[in-house]
């Protein structure tokens, strides 16, 4: 669970792996660049992924440049219109909002797990587990069954008198956020309930006996030890809803088209190439600032493990 | 003392509505498919199989079926086998470069799967990959495999070396030891893996968008098609199997761990 770089073990500053290091002494290139028979098993992965993953994306990044005119046309026609900006923002606020409901929802969750007897915590997990493993597909149209004008929900309210006509609840901004949250919950709820877990609840008990009342207790000493647990887990959930496509396409409307929807239009419906390749990179782009920032902050690697 | 046992009706409270909202989409969809009317309802007025047997004896539906079998069965076992040999190497190996390899093994998960499909359409098609089983394979590959070395790099943090080294004084060779010792201990993080990988290709929709054709598609990417235009009951159905599929198989690891669990040491703990 704790990934690849769990090898808390060998800091990023000492690339040598535990057992080679020599403290003190700087390595020379020729040491710096030395592979061993046990690295050497990196290689075929590492020239796969060079082929399959590296390479196709280093040509899409130069299609942006170059497709159909040399230059930054296709990122001047991005930020120039209206209309395109107003995709990326669209985007950000769906995203942001994603994130803030699904914290709120997921973070009393997670707590009362930690809290629950093993028995209530299995089922609690499951809970959280079923619709992780359940495919996103299925999901999201399950969703579209419930939401629409003829839904569960919509025809169950009509049914009780509760409304008159249909509840928008699909095609728009609403439809899009609820779905997103259902389907990203658990990419919050696991990895917090991880780092609670993790932490002593002994803390939170010597606070109360120290006479700190339960509230206080919890806000000074619970949810700060819970801080980096939360910030993998939003940044999980804001980086998957930023390149997010099948959720938005079934649930939102044509008022709210986000990034990922707009690549594949731009590809699959005009065969504008170099635009979509554009969009792909300033998508890629922000998603790769905003991984490095919180990265600076948070160890990352050690909370990224838990995902799919 | 009352104000305790409030937040904890509240946070109770909170919770229950929170597992409503994640299980009943999935729990709404399987009486659903069973409804008679080409229009999903629910619940259904009349009760009848017809959109199961739609989805058995639909040439295209079953095709597109095994499509999605045999890519998610190569899948596994490339990204198993190409998986396990990079966390070995990440975890035990001298590498030049150690954190820029492991951030370039783990970068499929952070990447948009959007942008992802996009590039390798585009080399697809100029290569004529499109549409093929290598084209899917290929690509699933890449998007499993962190998870596989994930699971192992994992496994591999855990490891007693003792066992190799008395294992190597007792006159093992490096690939007796290996075969013998390694493997056997790392091989549950490695089905682990598998089983992720499967079910990341069998999943799959968004880079098969891009990848499929008329000629060959996948299950997924014809359920798309089936709710993207009209809503077609037969996902519904086929949705239903899914998620049968799914709850199976947490029955068998959990009955599986169980079984595990009593068999081993009480000292030994295991990882929910």
């Amino acid at each position: 669970m704790t990934a690849l770089t769990g090898s808390a073990a060998a800091p990023p500053e000492a690339p040598q792996p535990v057992g080679h290091a020599r403290p003190g002494t700087r390595a020379s290139w020729r040491e710096r660049l030395a592979l061993d028979g046990w690295g050497g098993l990196t290689l075929p992965l590492i020239a796969y992924l060079l082929v399959v993953f590296v390479v196709p994306l280093a040509i899409i990044f130069s299609r942006s440049f170059t497709d159909p005119t040399l230059g930054l046309d296709n990122y001047r026609a991005f930020f120039g219109s209206p209309v395109y900006l107003n995709v990326l923002v669209n985007t950000f606020v769906t995203a942001l909002l994603v994130t803030g409901v699904t914290l709120l929802i997921g973070y009393p969750y997670a707590y009362l797990m930690t809290l629950a007897s093993p028995f209530w915590r299995s089922v609690l997990l499951v809970v959280v587990l079923v619709p992780f493993w359940t495919s996103l597909l299925v999901r999201s149209f399950a969703l579209v069954l419930l939401l629409g004008n003829t839904g569960v929900i919509n025809q169950t309210l009509l049914a009780l008198g509760v409304i008159d006509e249909p509840l928008a609840l699909m095609r728009n901004f609403v439809g899009v956020t609820i779905g997103m949250v259902q389907v990203l919950l658990p990419f919050l709820v696991l990895p917090l309930y991880a780092s609670m877990r993790a932490i002593d609840l002994r803390l939170v008990q010597a606070a109360e006996g120290l006479g700190a009342r339960p509230a206080y207790a919890f806000w000074r000493i619970f949810v700060p030890l819970t801080i980096p647990g939360v910030a993998a887990g939003l940044l999980l959930v804001f980086i998957q809803s930023l390149g997010f496509y099948i959720t938005p396409a079934l649930l939102g409307g044509p008022g709210n088209i986000m990034l990922g929807e707009l690549i594949v239009q731009q590809v699959s419906a005009v065969l504008r190439w170099g635009f979509a390749a554009a969009l792909a990179a300033i998508l890629l782009v922000t998603t790769m600032l905003l991984l490095a920032t919180v990265n600076r902050f948070v160890d990352l690697r050690r909370h990224l493990g838990v995902d799919r | 003392m009352t104000a305790r046992r409030l937040t904890r009706g509240a946070l109770i409270g909170s919770a229950l509505l929170t597992a409503t909202f994640l299980l009943l989409p999935v729990m709404v969809i399987i009486p659903m498919s069973f409804s008679d009317s080409s229009m999903l309802q629910f619940p259904p007025q009349q009760w009848s199989l017809r959109w199961y047997e739609n989805f058995f004896t639909s040439p295209t539906w079953i095709e597109s079926a095994w499509v999605s079998l045999r890519v998610a069965l190569l899948v596994t076992v490339s990204s198993v086998v190409l998986g396990t040999l990079a966390a070995l190497g990440l975890v035990r190996g001298r590498l030049p470069f150690r954190s820029l390899l492991t951030a370039l093994v783990l970068a499929p998960i952070i990447v948009p799967y959007v942008i992802i499909g996009l590039a390798v359409y585009a080399v697809s098609l100029q290569l004529g990959l499109t549409e093929t089983t290598v084209g899917f394979v290929a690509v699933h590959t890449a998007l499993a495999v962190p998870y596989v070395a994930i699971n192992v790099a994992a496994a591999l943090f855990g490891f007693d070396r003792r066992l190799e080294l008395a294992a190597m004084n007792l006159g093992a060779g490096p690939v007796t030891t290996f075969f013998r010792i390694t493997l056997p201990l790392i091989a549950p993080s490695m089905l682990a893996g598998a089983l992720f990988a499967f079910v990341i290709s069998w999943d799959e929709v968004v880079t098969s968008i891009f990848l499929s054709g008329p000629q060959m598609t996948t299950l997924p990417v014809r359920m798309w098609s089936g709710v993207r235009v009209s809503v077609d009951p037969t996902v519904a159905a086929i949705s239903s199997l899914l998620l049968l599929m799914t709850l199976t198989m947490f029955t068998v690891a959990g009955v599986a761990r169980l079984v595990r669990r009593r068999r081993a040491r009480p000292s030994v703990q295991e990882e929910a």
